[in-house]
């Protein structure tokens, strides 16, 4: 069945179960988008991709909310490019963006300034390197949910990382904090795959950050006992 | 984050389920693994072998210089140097830098030429000393297709014999003899993915999780989100369980009762789809014959499970509107692996289960390429396509193919790898070339294998590393691994798939098909002989020239399998493939039901022994360890445990992580216990990767009749408590949280 | 970590393993009782008894401020830090307590088994400034006191309907009459009962104002193979104690409603999630359900209490459905509503306290009855929660219509004979009127016209010597807290709201902190995901346009 909407003052039409995301992107509009994937839940957390809907005081997330007929929806009205300038400038001043090109982008395209918080708190970390394979540097961490996501129900069914905390102290964590190897992480790297920042990162990929040789990784830990004859 | 300089997509080169693989290169060094997430067969989804476990290509140990043993340069003859009375050859792990007294057995460096030649030298030799028979070959399951169709091509055009396998043979050998006897194919009917379509399905004597990880996911999936029912039979209590239906844990090797009256009670409360069975199968009546005394009662006493059990999966599987069997080594792996299968594939045909989509009988393939390697013909009984050997007909057809004279390749069927390594004495195989095998680990009974390795006249060892098999050749010849060849694997649901070189090969190194060439030219000019086509100018060729003679492949060129591989069969150049086989008909023509016995395992338990041994793997592991005990993964999996119940360790006395001696009337391993719920009363596992603790030093070397494959799956053992000095590396300790 | 005796865990949570992941909350409870804190081979233990992964139970410990991953006393002193309670020096009590018993807030004294910290709101505003003790799950007068605690609120106003029974002691089943409502309900059908509800024109009492009828409607006319009913008792918002009022002095009339709700939507099982800061509720309840279920009202119906464990958010409904199902408190995205997917995906009817409480009032008296009460738009009696600067704070009940000046005066006036310089209403996610609005009539209409919430009928007065910054620091501070975490524009707008209200407190605001806090406040209202956030700058914002030098440089 499809469905005809305004988006943007233009005719759009949908399919029955699109969202406005969708219809959005088939039609060439641009919205942003930063927890959303396209292997996940949809949550609709960032709230970067909200649209104004005429008729709704709140703004709606276009990534989960079905097109209706006869919609009127503007994607970038001035109470979305208002929100969306201020997420970024909170996201700016809550973590380390180095490793986020996307949202640096996404900056310049709002105009967003990195210093718009003076004396903000941040959400820091130590880098957690507690296993062979994947680094943890949470001080990079949207908290998109992803990882957590494709670790529990969306894809593995492993469940070895939830939150700690609550409110702008939340954290990914795993069972009172215990190092990797040490919970049930039977080290998929799903969760590397979909996060949208350096956050969670191969370990091959952190040490030739840090300026390691290849030869150098290739001859980390790998002394082995001598073969008993 | 570090921009590669260009990202490869290849397939795993680990498991069947057959992931693609986008390899992240900077500098000719693979530092990410990313996979796409509408990928066909993984969907986004990786496990942390394929994810993480590709480093061992960079390992310090990874050798890729050829080398061969100092008396060959000397121009010795081996029974000049003989290394003890027991044994011609010594087991060499390492370069010598004992430069002050060698010794004629040190391995040295050098060239290829020079390598090749020795190799060319002496196959020739043994071959026109002793005939066809002296010859074996051991081909590669872990190799392309394209590798594995020249080499055994190499063995049947020139050395004329069928003495040529691979390690199929020790997997699901059983599965694919009675996958011909009753259908006429040996592969899954289905593909993985349709297990989202199953209402019910049955995983037996497959530790999906671990095994194959993705497969798995598919199966949860399955569970959670199209509420499918699972129906577990398995003597560990495995991670699938968490989400099963229903678990039956019968005894190790008792697979023929419980399915065979899972039939019984199909058939008595008339669940039996008879269309199908009508139109379908034959043999009814003889089968129906050989049922009667399988009752769930007979069955329980057997293996433990409740009849009441046994009915309800019955009740449930024949009931369901879709089900299929998906199964592992716990069927195969037995002295009666075939008559198990059997029992598995009477339970589709009484029900209709099979021919559809979201049916089938899916025996999931280990290795990566372990379908492909059996498809390009690496085995005794066959050409490529499954063509028997002992048939004129295909004879003929291959002697057109290679150019070889009418009445030329043999009639004779071949010897299988237990035999291979059975024959290893004066009189019977002289010669074994090994392309990425490792008998000297996956091999039953490895105080024996040992002892046949030793007799051996001449050894060839393509690999990439020295393992336990290639420490004992004369010839080492350095190969690449998947990251640095093109070719293409086949995985477990028969999809065809690119591999591709993420960079060239390190070091002196070389795709194994253009070694196996190189030598197949040498061997011909040494007898004289310029028949078949060897100078092929890529791997292309040699799938285009293998396909033109195997219908299942003759519509796959790297072209139409470039972005997403194609499902074999595959009849001609406009096919899409064929995910679900047998909507028509088998190959056969009818399904064929067998007449089937209760034949218990070979070697039962008793005062002495009173364990039953299972073995198996783990996720983090891979075989026989030449990959994964060199890379990051052993650091997450350090040491070989073995699992043995709560029960059973309060009665021994035997606490979480105490050393303790595992030993069969063949061999014994020390190692530290885990006390778990995983296994069952009177069973204890053990995985088979560690070197150190080889548990197929226990495993019994009985082979089934037919299929010949070994009853790695159950043999008797007894427990002793052992000292921390004992252990072989007492100060690694595993530290998982894992299941 | 010392040795953890667990043989008294596995009893204790015995009758929790059969509900699995939804009995997560009461195991981690009970064993709370037991051991004072969670330590990490208790949180396994119930990790593996119920069924539920070890990072989850985790994320659930360390989502609720009552939860303890620390060792905590058996015996904990919470003083509020509120503003009804910053009035009258809440600050001055913690301090004063930590001295005496020579802790730090949030510390832990070993010998005592006593730990002393801050809390947000204990809906107690009419007797601040406000502090709870409790000994494990039993809330005493105080440390030390083996008595239990149960405090009086005055009721007043002009109507005694709803609060007919309050202002004493808990009435029992006897004197309360029987469910006679619920007779009359059964014996029309359950659409009758719906519309029953519709033609009263009920809305919701806990500040959304949904209309009742639909939502029952709703419900009862949604598919599913199980129906639940909710009693939201989470009365968490600063300066709300009305429900605590009406459960303790008459819980029979809430209970009544709820099996009214229940026979119309034909729910089989109700629960009454009542907030962890509520103890000295629970047995009062719990007396009542036995009264009710040995009189035969319960029959083919039951309900649950279920205890929260210190989340404001967990009054938003999708949020309490995600806690009675065992996880942590975050809002659903809705569509779709509870009424087709609530608690455990199945359609569910949940009410606040005080609307629950009208519904046996409307069907006694018939609907047409019942709107004679209040205004066309706002019909029926409506509790009210005066505190701050009056002389008499407390529940004043009154019709719907009645005027801010009329209340006040039911409550003695400002206290001291000042002037009035602002009332809070609604809490904290509310808005300040001044003595201008003091003839607006309490409605929803009438008060929406100003600009000004009705919400859940707080009424909080501060008089002309009080430093707004101080009250608008203490609502940063609460919503900071209370923010569950998952939207962006409240996860990080809270905190950047607290911090520039917290330098505003001080008097030193930055260049730029009028616009900042002006674009943080919009986002929050425009973007956020839930309630919580659409209303955490509402009192702020309404105070930058009241008051906008209090936020500027000081040049």
């Amino acid at each position: 069945m499809t469905i005809t909407f305004m988006m943007d003052g233009k005719e759009v039409t949908a399919q029955d179960g699109q969202t406005l995301l969708d219809v959005a992107r088939e039609n060439g509009i641009n919205i942003p988008t930063i927890c959303f994937h396209e292997a996940t839940t949809a949550n609709a957390l960032c709230r970067i991709c909200v649209v104004e809907v005429e008729g709704m005081r709140v703004l709606q997330p276009s990534c989960v909310v079905k097109a209706g007929a006869n919609m009127k929806v503007q994607t970038r009205s001035e109470k979305v490019l208002r929100a969306r300038k201020t997420i970024l400038e909170m996201l700016a001043s809550t973590m380390d963006l180095s490793d986020a090109p996307d949202i640096l982008t996404m900056m310049d395209e709002y105009g967003a300034s990195h210093e718009r918080f003076p004396d903000a708190e941040r959400r820091e970390s130590e880098v957690k390197d507690d296993n062979p394979m994947y680094v943890r540097d949470y001080s990079k961490c949207l908290l998109c949910w992803r990882c957590v996501q494709v670790c529990a129900d969306d894809a593995q069914y492993t469940f070895a990382i939830n939150f700690e905390g609550r409110g702008f102290e939340t954290q990914i964590a795993t069972f009172f904090d215990k190092p990797i190897p040490e919970t049930t992480c039977v080290m998929c790297g799903q969760c590397v795959g979909v996060c949208p920042t350096g956050a969670l990162k191969p370990k091959r990929e952190f040490l030739l950050e840090q300026g390691m040789s290849p030869n150098e990784i290739s001859v980390l830990n790998t002394g082995r006992k001598k073969r008993k004859s | 984050m570090i921009k590669p300089d260009r990202v490869v997509t290849s397939t795993c080169p680990y498991c069947g389920v057959g992931c693609t693989l986008q390899l992240h290169v900077k500098d000719d060094f693979i530092f990410k693994v990313t996979t796409p997430f509408d990928s066909p067969v993984n969907h986004g989804n990786l496990c942390v072998k394929g994810r993480f476990g590709y480093d061992f290509i960079y390992h310090p140990k990874r050798i890729t210089t050829p080398m061969v043993r100092r008396y060959l340069l000397e121009g010795k003859s081996i029974f000049d140097v003989r290394h003890s009375d027991s044994a011609l050859r010594p087991q060499t792990f390492e370069l010598s830098n004992n430069e002050l007294s060698p010794s004629p057995w040190d391995w040295v460096e050098t060239d290829w030429d020079t390598a090749l030649n020795i190799v060319a030298d002496n196959l020739t030799r043994i071959y026109k000393r002793d005939g066809s028979d002296a010859m074996a070959v051991y081909c590669c399951a872990k190799a392309t297709n394209e590798d594995n169709y020249v080499l055994q091509k190499m063995y049947r055009a020139l050395f004329r014999t069928n003495n040529v396998d691979h390690c199929t043979r020790l997997c699901h050998a059983g599965s694919v003899v009675a996958l011909q006897q009753a259908v006429g194919s040996s592969a899954m009917s289905n593909t993985a993915s349709q297990v989202v379509m199953n209402d019910v399905f049955i995983v037996t004597g497959s530790n999906t999780s671990e095994n194959h990880p993705i497969i798995a996911l598919q199966m949860k999936e399955a569970v959670q989100k199209h509420g499918a029912k699972m129906i577990v039979v398995d003597p560990r209590r495995i991670d699938l369980v968490d989400m099963a239906e229903m678990w039956l844990p019968l005894k190790p090797g008792t697979n023929v009762p419980v399915f065979s009256a899972m039939a019984n009670v199909i058939v008595k409360e008339d669940l039996v789809n008879w269309d199908f069975v009508k139109n379908r199968t034959e043999n009814f009546d003889e089968f129906l014959e050989s049922l009667e005394k399988f009752t769930p009662e007979y069955a329980e006493e057997i293996s433990g499970v409740p009849a009441e059990d046994i009915r309800k999966a019955a009740r449930m599987y024949a009931t369901a509107k879709n089900a299929a069997i998906y199964w592992g080594m716990g069927i195969s792996q037995l002295s009666h692996g075939t008559a198990s299968a059997m029992a598995l594939i009477h339970l589709a045909f009484l029900t209709g289960h099979v021919g559809r989509d979201g049916t089938g009988l899916n025996p999931l393939r280990g290795q990566n390429n372990v379908q492909g390697a059996s498809d390009m013909g690496s085995m005794p009984f066959h050409y490529p396509g499954y063509m028997r050997v002992d048939n004129p007909d295909n004879r003929s057809k291959w002697e057109k193919a290679w150019n070889i004279e009418e009445g030329g390749l043999s009639l004779k069927l071949g010897l299988t790898t237990t035999e291979i390594l059975g024959n290893a004495h004066e009189g019977g195989v002289r010669a074994l070339y090994i392309m990425g095998e490792n008998p000297m680990m996956s091999e039953p009974n490895l105080n024996l294998t040992r002892h046949h390795m030793e007799q051996l006249e001449f050894i060839v060892a393509q690999d990439i590393f020295i393992n336990e098999s290639a420490a004992f050749a004369d010839v080492f010849l350095p190969a690449t691994p998947f990251a640095e060849k093109d070719g293409t694997f086949s995985n477990t649901d028969r999809r065809v798939q690119r591999v591709r070189a993420a960079h060239s090969p390190r070091g002196m190194s070389r795709p194994d098909w253009q070694i196996v060439c190189d030598i197949a030219l040498r061997i011909e000019s040494r007898l004289g002989v310029d028949t078949s086509h060897w100078a092929y100018s890529n791997p292309e060729e040699i799938l285009r020239e293998m396909g033109s003679v195997n219908p299942d492949y003759a519509g796959i060129t790297y072209d139409r399998i470039d972005k997403e591989g194609l499902i074999y069969p595959v009849p001609h150049m406009e096919h899409p493939g064929t995910p679900t086989l047998f909507k028509e008909s088998f190959p056969r023509g009818r399904g064929k039901f067998h007449a089937l016995d209760y034949v218990p395992v070979r070697e039962q338990v008793d005062d002495e022994y009173p364990f039953i041994l299972t073995t198996g793997r783990l996720l983090e592991h891979w075989h026989g360890g030449s990959m994964t005990r060199n890379s990051a993964l052993n650091e997450i999996y350090p040491e070989a445990r073995v699992e043995i119940h709560p029960a059973d360790a309060e009665i021994h006395g035997i606490r979480n992580g105490d050393p303790v001696k595992v030993q069969s009337r063949r061999g014994e391993v020390i190692v530290r216990a885990t006390v778990t719920e995983k296994t069952t009363v009177g069973v204890i596992f053990l995985p088979w990767h560690f070197h150190e603790a080889a548990a197929n030093l226990l495993t019994n070397d009985a082979l089934d009749p037919q299929a010949k494959i070994p009853e790695f799956k159950a043999c008797a053992v007894q427990v002793f408590p052992a000292r921390e000095s004992d252990l072989p590396n007492a100060e690694i300790v595993l530290n998982r949280g894992r299941y | 970590m010392s040795d953890i005796d667990l043989s008294q865990l596995q009893p204790a949570i015995k009758k929790f393993i059969p509900l699995g992941r939804t009995g997560l909350l009461p195991a981690l409870h009970a064993a709370q009782n037991i051991y004072g804190w969670l330590p990490e081979s208790v949180a396994a233990e119930i990790s593996k008894a119920l069924r539920v992964p070890l990072a989850d139970v985790h994320g659930v410990i360390e989502f609720y401020s009552m939860y303890y991953n620390k060792p905590t006393g058996r015996n904990v002193i919470r003083v509020c830090t509120d503003p009804a309670c910053g009035l009258r020096d809440g600050d001055g009590l913690l301090k004063k307590l930590c001295g005496q018993f020579d802790v730090e807030p949030h510390q832990t004294h070993p010998e005592l088994d006593l730990t002393i910290e801050p809390s947000p709101c204990l809906g107690m505003c009419d007797q601040v400034p406000a502090m709870l003790v409790t000994k494990g799950d039993r809330a005493i007068e105080d440390f030390g006191v083996d008595k239990n605690f149960r405090p009086k609120s005055l009721v007043g106003g002009t109507l005694r309907l709803l609060t007919k029974n309050c202002g004493g002691e808990t009435t029992s089943l006897e004197t309360y009459g029987g469910y006679t409502a619920l007779e009359k309900a059964k014996a029309m059908s359950r659409e009758q009962v719906v519309e029953e509800i519709k033609a009263s024109g009920l809305v919701g009492r806990g500040g959304a104002a949904f209309p009742t009828g639909i939502k029952w409607e709703g419900a009862l006319k949604a598919e599913g193979d199980a129906k639940y009913v909710i009693c939201n008792a989470d009365e968490s918002e600063p300066g709300t104690f009305k429900d605590r009022v009406l459960m303790l002095d008459d819980p029979h009339l809430m209970i009544e409603g709820l099996c009214i709700a229940a026979y119309a939507i034909g729910a089989s099982k109700g629960y009454i999630y009542i907030r962890g800061e509520y103890p000295y509720i629970v047995p009062v309840l719990e007396n009542a359900l036995s009264e009710a279920r040995a009189a035969g009202y319960l029959e083919n119906f039951d309900i649950e209490i279920r205890v929260g464990a210190g989340a404001y958010i967990c009054g938003e409904e999708t949020a309490l459905f995600e806690s009675i199902e065992g996880k942590r408190g975050f809002p659903r995205v809705k569509p779709p509503f509870p009424t087709t997917h609530g608690v455990f995906g199945k359609p569910t009817v949940i009410n606040n306290v005080e609307t629950l409480c009208n519904v046996p009032l409307i069907l006694d008296k018939g609907a047409v009855e019942y709107r004679k009460i209040g205004t066309e738009k706002s019909p029926g009696p409506k509790l009210f929660c005066l505190s701050g600067d009056v002389v008499k704070p407390g529940v004043y009940e009154v019709a719907f219509g009645a005027t801010l000046r009329e209340v006040l005066e039911m409550a003695g006036g400002v206290m001291d004979g000042k002037k009035l310089k602002s009332v809070l209403f609604g809490g904290a996610a509310g808005a300040f009127a001044t003595a201008e609005h003091l003839d607006v009539k309490m409605t929803f209409e009438d008060l929406r016209a100003f600009g000004l919430p009705l919400g859940s009928g707080v009424v909080m007065v501060f008089d002309e010597t009080r430093d707004m910054r101080d009250v608008l620091k203490r609502l940063g501070h609460f919503f900071a807290h209370e923010s569950c975490g998952k939207c962006y524009p409240c996860q990080m707008g809270t905190r950047r709201q607290m911090e520039i209200l917290d330098r505003v407190a001080e008097g030193n605001p930055q260049e730029g902190d009028f616009v900042r806090l002006q674009d943080v406040g919009w986002t929050m209202t425009d973007a956020s995901l839930c309630g919580l956030g659409q209303t955490a700058a509402s009192a702020v914002l309404s105070a930058m346009k009241l008051w906008p030098d209090l936020f500027e440089v000081k040049s």
